[in-house]
């Protein structure tokens, strides 16, 4: 009979050789429920960060705007959808998930506690906030276990419309009035350091990555993903004729990087402890949706075995 | 409060592919299923037919039962066609 440390053993030997872990698969349960909460989070981050896009939904200047910010928060509704399935399948159920949401038991991503005070934040959102999305994402598509990374091929697949979406947004800001490029460095002042929050701790004080990248959860560390994204945010800023608010933003030759200033961590403890600005607002609207579908959802169920016991009846008559 | 039943999603992109499985929703029953999966798996024409399946209806091998479930075809190296040894000038073969 296997013994816990012979599973154990192939279990990492598994991973070791780069074959993934599927849902009837053994895993150790500290595994297991590391992914259920951190999918499952993913997931309340979509359907969270769908808010502060719709808000500016019914104000969006053109129908171009409209119609593609209507598809980007829509994509965003698939994707919470497509992580919710990839946690499901560790044995968990989508009530049960949802009332973590809801109760403030699980998290989401902090950034979606900032709130969008004029039009060009939503282009900020789609280039700053998308864009460090995606590299996380990219990331995660070698992920060890199967059901999150092919969930995360189809979002980054999705994902960069968002981007371009946003850049294109800011782009029309920058080559516009002066109040318009005044909106638009003003959007990028309030969402650049917490954009740059959205890769979490430094990897000195992240106490879960070294678990996480022994068991290829996670592929890269949270410094490294962030000086990704600051390199390659440098350029399409300059594009956009903006500057990062950052004074301490300088190519550093030696490394190959630009180095950038110290990040306020009391800001990303306090926001993720849920003392950010739209903390409260962004669960109200989650259990108001919740607490008023609930009678669409009861008689869906009910139409659905009347349908179903009407048929029967009809299959016994015939 | 209860659930709404679970359903695997299967989505055909082209004719000539198989059906390809691709994650899973709830819904109350097939038609909406499907609707579901229209809307949730297909935002991009990526398919061209859909089948639903209510996940409990799906048996599935347990991959500890593994190494006994296949064992019949480990040592069948004769259904390759590298076993059969040809001469260099036969053709076509």
């Amino acid at each position: 009979m296997a013994n816990l440390k012979s599973l154990e053993a192939k279990f990492q030997e598994s991973i070791d050789q780069e074959i993934k872990i599927e849902p009837k698969d053994w895993m150790p349960e500290k595994y297991r429920q590391t992914l259920i909460r951190q999918i499952s989070q993913h997931a309340h981050s979509e359907i969270v960060g769908m808010l502060p896009e719709g808000n500016w939904i019914t104000r969006a200047p053109t129908l171009r705007r409209k119609v593609g910010l209507l598809a980007k928060i829509q994509d965003e509704a698939g994707h919470g959808l497509y992580l919710y399935s990839a946690a499901e399948t560790l044995g968990i159920e989508r009530d049960e998930l949802v009332q973590q949401l809801n109760t403030g038991k699980a998290k989401y991503s902090s950034i979606f506690n900032y709130p969008t005070l004029t039009w060009a934040d939503i282009g900020a959102v789609g280039w700053l906030v998308d864009g460090a999305a995606i590299m996380n994402q990219v990331m995660l598509t070698r992920t060890s276990y199967g059901p999150y990374a092919r969930a995360m091929v189809r979002i980054c697949k999705e994902e960069s419309f968002h981007q371009r979406q946003g850049y294109e947004i800011l782009l029309t800001l920058s080559r516009g009035s002066e109040g318009q490029k005044r909106m638009l460095q003003d959007a990028v002042n309030r969402f650049w350091w917490p954009s740059l929050m959205m890769f979490g701790p430094s990897d000195a004080e992240s106490t879960h990555t070294a678990q996480a990248t022994k068991w290829k959860i996670k592929r890269k560390s949270n410094d490294e993903l962030r000086q990704q994204f600051v390199d390659i945010c440098v350029d399409q800023a300059r594009i956009l004729n903006i500057t990062l608010p950052d004074p301490d933003l300088k190519w550093n030759e030696e490394r190959g990087h630009y180095d950038f200033g110290e990040i306020d961590w009391d800001e990303f403890w306090n926001v993720v402890k849920g003392n950010g600005p739209c903390n409260k607002q962004r669960l109200d609207a989650r259990i108001k949706a919740y607490e008023d579908g609930a009678w669409v959802r009861e008689a869906a169920m009910a139409y659905a075995e009347k349908q179903a016991k009407r048929k029967a009846k009809t299959a016994q008559v015939a | 409060m209860k659930n709404w039943p679970l359903w695997e999603i299967f989505i055909r992109s082209k004719k000539g592919l198989h059906h390809k499985h691709v994650g899973s929703l709830h819904a109350t029953d097939s038609e909406m299923a499907i609707e579901n999966a229209r809307d949730v798996y297909t935002r991009r024409n990526e398919g061209i037919s859909i089948w639903v399946v209510e996940s409990d209806k799906i048996t599935a091998t347990k991959p500890e039962e593994n190494p006994e479930l296949f064992e019949p075809a480990a040592d069948k190296i004769y259904r390759h066609p590298t076993f059969y040894k040809m001469p260099d000038d036969v053709k076509y073969i």
